[in-house]
């Protein structure tokens, strides 16, 4: 590998002012409807008492899971010494920061009361899972931020493989950690599995590599750098294998489940019975957000095509939203099994039947801003810091190429 | 004025309480005087005592709503907190609900309450980050509103749809219920009334309408009517399965 030049953007073009004033005001919008979520209180979303957990959760769980397999590009070239991905890594420790992030922020602004938030890092219940998480996520930050300053540091560069490897140990615990958010719940059909975790972990590697893929192509383009065919290729192929491993999780997750009666329930319902959500589960999650993109990444013509890739990385990205909102959403929606062999005919509080949820404006507008929030941040630190390599042309990363 | 009584009455269950645990010293060690059960204010909950609620499915009434509607009144929710008046009827609070049910194979009917099962285990206090949600040594589950961060994963966790989340400002709250915008609610068993050694307001309604399908006592006095009603006719938990070792029980289930 040749000594691959590092340089900030110039960041004063047109596009990029633009740019910065699309995502600044998007996050001004999503403010703004934060106000009016805290200000009226959480009526006007389209939470309830069955559905407690709506769209601002999956963007913020989508967004953390994402973080944590952005960093899969460093951790390649750090822990494993692939160094075709060398030059890649510190965007990718840049885009895991700006994900996690954007992702809290909508997290903690979702919150019945964000303005205890003070409460949160100071009062831990070490049982659970969620208070592990607060720490999780803040020492991702930590030690993101430390490796990120071991491999722009020359004189600190000796250091990045240990503190590589202690990161990407820390993010598989972290997934580990929010996968098991819905794993720990005994009470919910649709939930309580221990193979959540291993599918959170599966979905980072797919959904954060999309991100990443889907960010460089533009910042390459934008910025008029080269991006070299046997790179992308190789980051194709890859989230490729990524997103054939979720399909693998999701498939032996609804196998355990079919064949445990106790689960006929909510399979029936997310795979069949239950309206929108079957509706959603097998034609956004499974054909556009799985066997679409695995067609344009592996497909001979297609694969080639980096338009093509590019919209299988952006249709993983919207497969990866819907997978979760079938998931959160529709595990929420199926009615808890309170009497075992009994049906409910008369409740108050709409016991035995499907919940009804509707997104609202609101939800949607906070999460969009978390997502903006982590593209401003990509944005504004490649101008300041050295995070992008001047070039990526095959020549200049990898001398054994052969194109 | 209204202190001085207060004051008046607290120095004389101090001195009750004093006299009778002298008295429990005086008469032998090792022997326990179960039926004292007033506490102090000033003095923790104890595990000494584990309140539980027995309900009697065969003797609910179809259609009656008494325990509801006391609930209502004495915690001000619901009908009685005319403020709560935006939120849809998915998102009203919920303490206590009445719930009817068939049998699937029997066609058998039955009526019950349903509200907080306050489990031994309780999942919602496991899953809380800050520890808001928390269970006391007797067994009342309640949540710390000072440190109830609005999460609603104790509302993820809990087997039962027990607990319920403030959509909006309310007004005129009930000093023994701090109900607050954003934080989870669910039933305290009246705690506020048990710790005066009186009885939750849902069982003194359904007394009262001569129902009599609830009973409230100390689960660990043998000698309590709900110890004795359990031990003689049992008393089965919803979710058995999930082992959480409820407080609340159902007979004719």
């Amino acid at each position: 590998m040749k000594n691959v030049q590092f340089m900030e953007i110039e960041g004063r073009s047109f596009g990029y002012l633009a740019l910065l004033g699309i995502l600044g005001a998007i996050i001004l919008v999503a403010l703004g409807a934060w106000y009016v979520m805290e200000h009226h209180g959480h009526y006007v979303t389209g939470m309830n008492n069955a559905v407690v957990w709506g769209t601002p959760h999956i963007f913020a769980i989508f967004l953390i899971v994402a973080a944590s397999g952005a960093l899969n590009v460093a951790s390649i070239s750090s822990v494993f010494n692939k160094t075709a991905y060398k030059p890649l890594a510190r965007l990718s420790g840049l885009l895991a920061i700006a994900l996690l992030a954007g992702g809290l922020m909508i997290l903690v602004l979702d919150l019945g009361r964000p303005d205890r938030l003070i409460i949160a890092m100071t009062y831990y219940n070490f049982k659970s899972i969620f208070a592990w998480n607060i720490i999780l996520y803040n020492g991702f930050f930590v030690i993101v931020a430390v490796y990120l300053w071991m491999m722009m540091q020359q004189s600190m560069n000796k250091y990045s493989k240990p503190v590589g490897v202690a990161a990407f140990l820390w993010r598989l615990i972290l997934t580990t950690g929010t996968g098991s958010i819905f794993g720990f719940l005994v009470a919910r059909q649709g939930y309580d599995a221990a193979i959540m975790a291993p599918l959170f972990i599966a979905m980072s590697f797919s959904f954060g590599l999309a991100i990443f893929l889907l960010v460089l192509m533009a910042a390459y383009k934008w910025t008029g750098r080269p991006l070299g065919d046997a790179l992308f290729r190789r980051l194709k192929n890859l989230l490729g294998v990524f997103v054939a491993g979720v399909l693998y999780f999701v498939l032996a997750y609804h196998l355990t489940n079919l064949y445990a009666t106790e689960h006929h329930g909510i399979e029936a319902f997310i795979l069949r019975d239950g309206g929108i959500y079957p509706q959603l589960f097998w034609i956004g999650q499974i054909v556009i957000g799985s066997l679409l993109p695995l067609l344009l990444f592996y497909h001979p013509s297609t694969g080639k095509n980096r338009t093509l890739v590019g919209l299988g990385a952006l249709l993983v990205i919207i497969g990866g939203f819907i997978q979760l909102y079938v998931l959160i959403i529709g595990g929420q929606a199926y009615p808890l099994e309170i009497f075992p062999g009994k049906e409910v005919i008369e409740s108050s509080f709409f016991d035995g039947q499907v919940a009804h949820y509707a997104p609202s404006i609101w939800e949607v507008l906070l999460g969009l801003g978390g997502m903006a929030v982590a593209l401003i941040m990509v944005a504004l630190a490649v101008k300041i810091l050295r995070f992008m390599p001047t070039s990526l042309a095959d020549e200049d990363v990898d001398p054994h190429h052969s194109a | 004025m209204t202190d001085k009584t207060y004051n008046a009455d607290l120095s004389r269950r101090h001195f009750f309480g004093k006299a009778a645990a002298a008295a429990g010293m005086a008469v032998a060690p090792g022997v326990f005087l179960r039926q004292v059960h007033a506490r102090p204010a000033d003095q923790a909950a104890t595990s000494e005592q584990r309140w539980g609620i027995l309900i009697d499915t065969d003797k609910c009434a179809k259609g009656c709503d008494s325990c509801v509607t006391a609930c209502m009144d004495e915690n001000g929710w619901g009908r009685a907190d005319a403020s709560e008046d935006k939120s849809g009827p998915h998102q009203k609070a919920q303490w206590i609900r009445k719930v009817t049910i068939k049998d699937k194979q029997t066609g058998h009917v039955q009526s019950l309450p349903l509200m907080c099962q306050h489990c031994e285990n309780p999942p919602c206090v496991d899953v809380c980050p800050t520890g808001a949600s928390m269970k006391r040594a007797d067994g009342i589950v309640l949540v710390d509103k000072h440190i109830c961060i609005g999460c609603r994963y104790c509302m993820m966790a809990c087997p039962y749809k027990a607990r319920s989340f403030v959509h909006e400002d309310l007004e005129d709250q009930k000093v023994v219920a701090p109900r607050g915008k954003g934080t989870v609610e669910s039933c305290t068993m009246c705690v506020h009334r048990v710790d005066e050694n009186g009885t939750p307001a849902c069982v003194e309604a359904c007394n009262a309408d001569n129902h009599n399908a609830m009973y409230f006592g100390d689960l660990k006095d043998p000698n309590s009517e709900i110890s004795r009603q359990l031990k003689q006719y049992g008393g089965k938990e919803l979710r058995a399965d999930l082992g959480l070792n409820t407080g609340v029980r159902y007979r004719g289930l």
